[in-house]
């Protein structure tokens, strides 16, 4: 099978609100697997929606993302990101990489647990003391990643309100017009490149000044630009992700009465819980960051070609019968994991050791209410970026 | 003098990551990766992968026996 005979379906398939996969994704992975797809804009792409051949293009060193800058890449807004880590191939990849990622070793990151514990459990007690119900996502979900990850960059508490702002802004395919989309990546470079250059000064204790001082000994520093770019990256990526991926938990819990009292009976299954719903929750409304193909691969069926951009389709990957058997059931208790929630291969999630442990830290503290529940239908957001609940009205008793 | 490497296949998490960025040291199995060879000639990006590998999975010595990485 080749390009030229396929027909070529319009993407994304699934709609912004809840948390559905469309069943047009079912169908190709019993199909072809391999389908052509058109976004709103670039060229035509192959989606990759079955398990193996969606880790297959993911990992595989012939598929470059790099090659994406010199071509129209397939997209979901019209304007397109400046690069960084996500941009690159190895080497240089992996150099810079590397250098970062010695932030975010499982190690350093556990010694993060206890303050990310605090945090979770005293925006819990902010919450019962004003009483029940709440939204989940204006009191808890928002604000915990955003304190994280200011936390750990070093934002002073009172410049907090503007990080969210800016971190919309950059999000939000909605609002912004192109020039208030440069302006307000502008204002926030500006803001990182200033927090840079105060820890330079004064280091202290955080994430940055450990970026800063990475191999301070070798020739190979981050560069000024390297270094605000990966802090802006760090903030877009782990900011947004995490803030939805809690509601949308807390929502497939609280419609699994099942599952949810598991989980309150034996605390202890809370870290398999999360990986379950890392693999069940198809976080995103489309797949992005298409892999161009340097030479000709054959990628189960087809032939990709070089030079033809392929996209993996994670969430249907993740519900791939064939890897993950009864794959539209919650179940804790999964022998297979190896999802594809974070990705996988040499771009696989920097911040999924970090993530893991705010959404397990979440739960918990979430799960010290008595009898939670939803006091409503959640209002789901409407871009086409990440799926969730824009509102999610929850209800305990006191 | 070379090196000896491995991975713990009961640890690794499968995040592909050693060999998405040097598939010529790693090799990846469904859920789990491999080294290619047990030795390898010293190389200082592999010391970085072993210390970054999500799973603390890699474990890489001298040839007197001693750890060079992870490094905590
Ligand atoms: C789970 C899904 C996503 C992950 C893990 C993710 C990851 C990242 C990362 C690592 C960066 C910073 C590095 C860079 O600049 O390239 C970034 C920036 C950005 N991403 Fe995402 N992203 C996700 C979803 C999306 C989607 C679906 C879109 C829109 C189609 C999007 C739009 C952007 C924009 C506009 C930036 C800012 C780029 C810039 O100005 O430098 N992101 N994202
Ligand atoms: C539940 C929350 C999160 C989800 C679902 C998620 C998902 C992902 C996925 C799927 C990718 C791979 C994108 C691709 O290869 O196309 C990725 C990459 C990335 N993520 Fe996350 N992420 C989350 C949280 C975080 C956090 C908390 C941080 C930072 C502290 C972070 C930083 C990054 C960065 C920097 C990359 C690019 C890595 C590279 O290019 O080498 N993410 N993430
Ligand atoms: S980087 Fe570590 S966890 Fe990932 S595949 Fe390699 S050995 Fe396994």
């Amino acid at each position: 099978m080749t390009a030229a005979d396929e027909r070529v379906q319009d993407y994304p398939f699934n709609r912004p609100e809840g948390l559905d996969l469309a069943p047009a994704y079912g169908a190709a992975r019993t199909g072809p697997g391999m389908i052509r797809v058109q976004l709103p804009f670039g060229e035509p792409a192959w989606l990759a929606t079955r398990y193996e051949d969606a880790r297959f293009v993911l990992g595989d060193r012939r598929f470059s993302r790099a090659l994406a800058a010199e071509r129209d890449e397939p997209r979901v807004q019209f304007h397109r990101g400046s690069g960084g880590i996500l941009a690159m191939d190895p080497p240089d990849h992996t150099r810079l990489r590397v250098l970062v990622a010695s932030a975010f070793t499982v190690r350093r990151v556990e010694r993060l647990r206890p303050r990310v514990r605090e945090i979770a459990d005293g925006l819990v007690a902010d919450m019962y003391a004003s009483g029940s119900p709440a939204d989940l996502v204006e009191a808890f979900a928002l604000p915990l990643p955003v304190q994280v990850i200011c936390e750990l960059l070093g934002v002073p508490a009172a410049d907090r309100h503007l990080f969210r702002e800016w971190s919309d802004g950059l999000l939000s395919t909605a609002a912004l017009t192109a020039e208030e989309f440069t302006r307000n990546d502008q204002e926030l470079s500006a803001y990182m490149a200033g927090l840079v250059a105060q820890r330079r000064e004064a280091p202290a204790d955080d994430l940055m000044s450990a970026l800063i001082a990475a191999r301070a000994d070798d020739v190979e520093r981050l560069t000024e630009q390297e270094l605000v770019e990966l802090c802006v990256g760090v903030l877009v990526a782990g900011h947004e992700t995490t803030a939805t991926q809690i509601p949308n938990f807390v929502h497939v819990l609280l419609t699994r009465p099942d599952r949810l009292a598991e989980l309150q009976a034996d605390p202890d299954l809370i870290p398999a819980a999360v990986e379950e719903l890392m693999r069940f929750v198809p976080l995103g409304a489309t797949s992005a960051f298409a892999r161009y193909a340097t030479e000709d691969v054959q990628v189960g069926s087809v032939l990709v070609r070089a030079g033809e951009p392929v996209l993996a389709a994670i969430g249907s990957a993740n519900h791939d019968e064939t890897r993950f058997p009864d794959a539209e059931e919650v179940r804790f208790d999964r022998e297979t994991t190896a999802h594809l929630g974070f990705g996988h291969g040499a771009h696989h999630c920097l911040g999924a050791a970090l993530a893991r442990v705010e959404l397990q830290e979440a739960i918990r503290a979430l799960l010290t209410l008595s009898n939670l529940a939803e006091a409503g239908d959640p209002v789901w957001k409407t871009q086409m970026l990440v799926r969730g609940p824009r509102t999610l009205p929850i209800a305990w008793e006191a | 003098m070379t090196w000896s490497i491995s991975v713990d296949t009961t640890t690794c998490l499968g995040s592909g990551i050693c060999a998405g960025s040097r598939p010529d040291i790693f090799q990846f199995h469904g859920s789990y990766a491999e080294p290619i060879t047990d030795h390898l000639e010293p190389d200082e990006d592999v010391l970085d992968l072993a210390d970054t590998c999500p799973a603390a999975a890699i474990l890489i010595r001298d040839e007197s026996g001693a750890e060079l990485a992870p490094r905590p």
